[in-house]
């Protein structure tokens, strides 16, 4: 089995480490090797984050290269350009259409690019951009953006559904279990 | 059972299984964890010292009494404890002492990138160096081991990548371990006479793990199809290596890095055509491989600088580099910033309208050096804003002393900060000491500290009255104002700054971040009254931004903390329910 990647990015503080311990969680269960790499510290500080999670039958490098990634999964529109030409030319970037200024545009030294998504076609990448906070508020929390993405990008994979909502009730607690699974459903299924 | 561990809290799980009993650390990226991790285990007794230094001697005190023990920091954490370290090596230990290192190569939170592993060669103590969560736990508990079967503290090296990395690891028991201390001044009193009958035991000791080195499983030869080239690596570098090469060629893995199996290496290369080196950072290994008389390819082709990667390792090996999808659209960076609601941005925006000269340290607060703040102007080390603020001030005299602060954290004040104004109490400069006292270790996650009255774990613990303290070391002008108050921080550097006198400002106020700390409810922009003047732009709150001319306050992020109220001339930003 070839290693499958899958980049994780955002902004610090998003709460991305959710998603990366049920995709660690799942791949695990499913008898792969698994490593799971973030950095912690000062790019926490509402900076440009990244989690890599692969998995395969071995698995050395913690890391994801440029052209590397299978999926990236954004939390933020911006940072899915940004890491773009870390996907394989045939990868899929799924996306949350979610804007967050960072502080070059806030004092107005840059501005934040239009048209990303069509940008990203553009150059050749599959899109795949859903409003996560909508969704996530419908699910009954807008914090659950993590996990309608997580549902989303469960679509792209051949594991059976009932793998994912397993991990899902492993990791969650569990009085927020039930929004959760709704989260997950909204995004496999808009 | 497998399951997914990251690489600090392996080391952790093996100092747990190893029956290590003592932990006193101090936080660093991206060493914390372990401690932190370590803590979560009631058979451990684990705490927070003020610094490395007092960590390592505490947690040599407990080896010394018979406890298996620890201390963990980041690699330039290992700098401030080199004293005990250079000397431990002497006296060795009693019941095994291991000690954590954490190098962060790419510099992702750290003020420079150093290479540890010159301290291990120096200070003469074995080093190994884990490449994923399942050594850590195995090394960790081989290090207990060779540290009292050699007498010596053993360090381990973790990097970035190991100890940021979830992989797959098994658990094992716990093993119980007791030993009792004997008095024995020979060995532990460390005055001439006795240091230099220690001396050659140290020399002798080096030249034991060496030999050990040669036959131990952790430095293995990988077997390669194709021995055209063979490769000597460690750490994540094995990592990137086996990533790109797999077992096409031969691979020397080194799990102790000092002393190297010399032996081993010379075999290794002889049953190879082209020796390849493979290391972040300094050429340590190449070095020693040269003094071999060993030709060898290593930092002329991988650079000293930065952080490795499968794809760099890739492209000096000849490979083709993958494709990779781009965009014409210049994509603007996300730098990190001090949140919203942060105590440190009102401090830095006073410091900056007073065109003040600002030495800082090391902190979230190092921030302030950033744009549109961009009110710092010098960052060293640990404790290093309030040492050179004096020597700043003594070379230029009146002219540096009425318009220069150091700024620096309540944690990093008690680490290395005191000391420096004990210089300035005794050698009298006027200098303004800002203590920036959020309550809290912020920068590594919210670790406690001797300021904040609780221990690591959480319960209430002695505590450090900041005030008192700066008194007692001799400072007549010490006051208190809160961050929030743009007034009060106002007058409060003029009149310090003012002062024919050393004064110290302790400007306090709980990281916002902190779970128990109260939050107002967000302001509001009248668009109304909004000029479109970008007064409040000047903070550099990630809360604000302007939006067709106009202030707009982004109410998911906004925490109330009304600094902004307070710089629109207009009355436009108010927060709703309060007159």
């Amino acid at each position: 089995m070839e290693t499958k990647n899958i980049m994780i990015v955002g902004v610090g503080g998003q709460g991305s480490l959710l998603a990366s311990k049920l995709l660690g969680h799942l791949f695990l269960s499913m008898g792969c090797d698994v490593k799971v790499s973030e950095v912690h510290g000062m790019s926490q500080r509402g900076g440009s984050v990244v989690t890599y999670v692969r998995y395969g039958e071995k698995v050395y490098s913690p890391v994801i290269d440029k052209g590397e990634a299978d999926m990236i999964v954004s939390f933020e529109l911006l940072e899915a350009a940004r890491w773009l030409s870390y996907l394989k030319t045939d990868g899929v970037v799924i996306t949350n259409t979610q804007k967050i200024d960072p502080m070059p545009v806030i004092t107005g030294a840059a501005e934040y690019p239009e048209e990303l998504v069509k940008k990203m076609s553009d150059a050749g990448a599959k899109v795949d951009a859903l409003d996560c906070v909508s969704l996530a508020a419908e699910a009954g929390s807008v914090k659950a953006v993590n996990i309608v993405l997580l549902g989303r990008l469960s679509k792209y994979f051949d594991i059976p559904e009932e793998k994912w909502l397993a991990s899902i009730e492993a990791i969650v607690p569990p009085k927020f279990l039930d929004m959760n699974k709704k989260a997950f459903e909204l995004g496999r299924k808009v | 059972m497998k399951e997914l561990m990251l690489g600090n809290k392996a080391v952790a799980r093996g100092l747990y299984e190893a029956g290590c009993q003592f932990i006193s650390s101090y936080p660093g990226t991206p060493s914390t964890e372990v401690t932190e991790e370590a803590a979560k285990y009631p058979e451990i007794y684990c705490e927070w010292a003020p610094n490395e230094k007092v960590a390592m001697e505490a947690a040599f005190g407990a080896s010394l009494a018979g406890k298996r023990s620890f201390c963990g920091m980041k690699h330039v954490g290992l700098n401030v404890a080199a004293d005990p370290l250079y000397t431990m090596s002497y006296t060795g230990v009693n019941a095994g002492m291991v000690i954590v290192v954490a190098d962060d190569p790419g510099m992702h939170s750290s003020q420079n990138e150093q290479d540890s592993r010159h301290h291990a060669m120096a200070a003469k103590v074995p080093m190994l160096e884990p490449a994923d969560s399942s050594e850590a736990i195995e090394f960790a508990k081989l290090a207990y081991e060779l540290s009292e079967s050699f007498d010596t503290p053993v360090i381990i090296k973790m990097c970035t990548r190991v100890a940021h990395s979830q992989s797959v690891v098994e658990r094992g028991e716990r093993a119980v371990f007791e030993k009792s201390y004997e008095k024995n001044i020979a060995k532990y009193v460390m005055m001439p006479g006795n240091a230099k009958k220690r001396h050659p035991i140290v020399e002798e000791r080096t030249r034991k793990l060496a030999e050990w080195a040669e036959t131990c499983t952790i430095n293995r030869v990988e077997d390669g199809r194709d021995r055209t080239i063979g490769i000597i690596t460690s750490s994540t570098s094995y990592q990137y290596v086996k990533e790109i090469a797999g077992d096409l060629y031969p691979v020397l893995k080194l799990g102790m890095v000092w002393p190297l199996p010399e032996k081993k290496i010379i075999d290794f290369a002889a049953s190879v055509e082209k020796l390849y080196v493979v290391e972040e950072l300094d050429g340590f290994i190449e070095a020693h491989v040269r003094s071999l008389g060993l030709g060898c390819i290593g930092k002329e082709l991988f650079s000293n600088i930065d952080e490795f990667s499968q794809s760099i390792i890739a492209e000096k090996l000849g490979y083709e580099p993958k494709n990779t999808l781009s965009l014409k659209e210049a994509i603007p960076p996300r730098p990190p910033v001090m949140c919203s609601g942060c105590p440190h941005r009102g401090l830095f925006y006073t410091l900056k309208k007073n065109k003040v000269t600002v030495l800082g340290d090391i902190g979230c607060y190092t921030l302030g050096a950033v744009a549109p703040l961009s009110a710092m102007e010098m960052t060293l080390c640990m404790g290093a804003s309030v040492s050179a603020l004096h020597g700043f001030n003594k070379a230029l005299g009146e002219s540096a002393e009425g318009n220069t602060v150091a700024v620096i954290g309540d944690s990093t004040f008690m680490h290395s900060g005191m000391t420096g104004l004990a210089n300035i109490a005794y050698n009298q400069t006027n200098s303004t000491v800002i203590i920036l006292d959020n309550s809290i270790t912020g920068m590594t996650g919210h670790q406690q500290n001797p300021t904040t009255g609780f221990n690591l774990r959480g319960d209430p613990a002695g505590k450090i009255d900041l005030e008192s303290l700066c008194r007692a070391m001799g400072i007549k002008r010490v006051r208190v104002v809160d961050p929030y108050d743009l007034k009060a921080c106002d007058e409060a550097v003029k009149e310090e700054l003012a002062a024919k006198e050393p004064s110290v400002i302790i400007s306090r106020r709980p990281c916002a971040l902190l779970k128990n700390v109260k939050h107002n409810p967000p302001v509001k922009v009248d668009p109304e009254k909004c000029r479109s003047c970008k007064s409040c732009m000047r903070i550099g709150c990630p809360s604000i931004s302007i939006k067709n001319g106009k202030a707009v306050i982004d109410e998911t992020l906004c925490v109330g903390c009304d600094v902004c109220t307070q710089l629109c001339g207009f009355g436009a930003i108010t927060r709703p329910g309060r007159e």
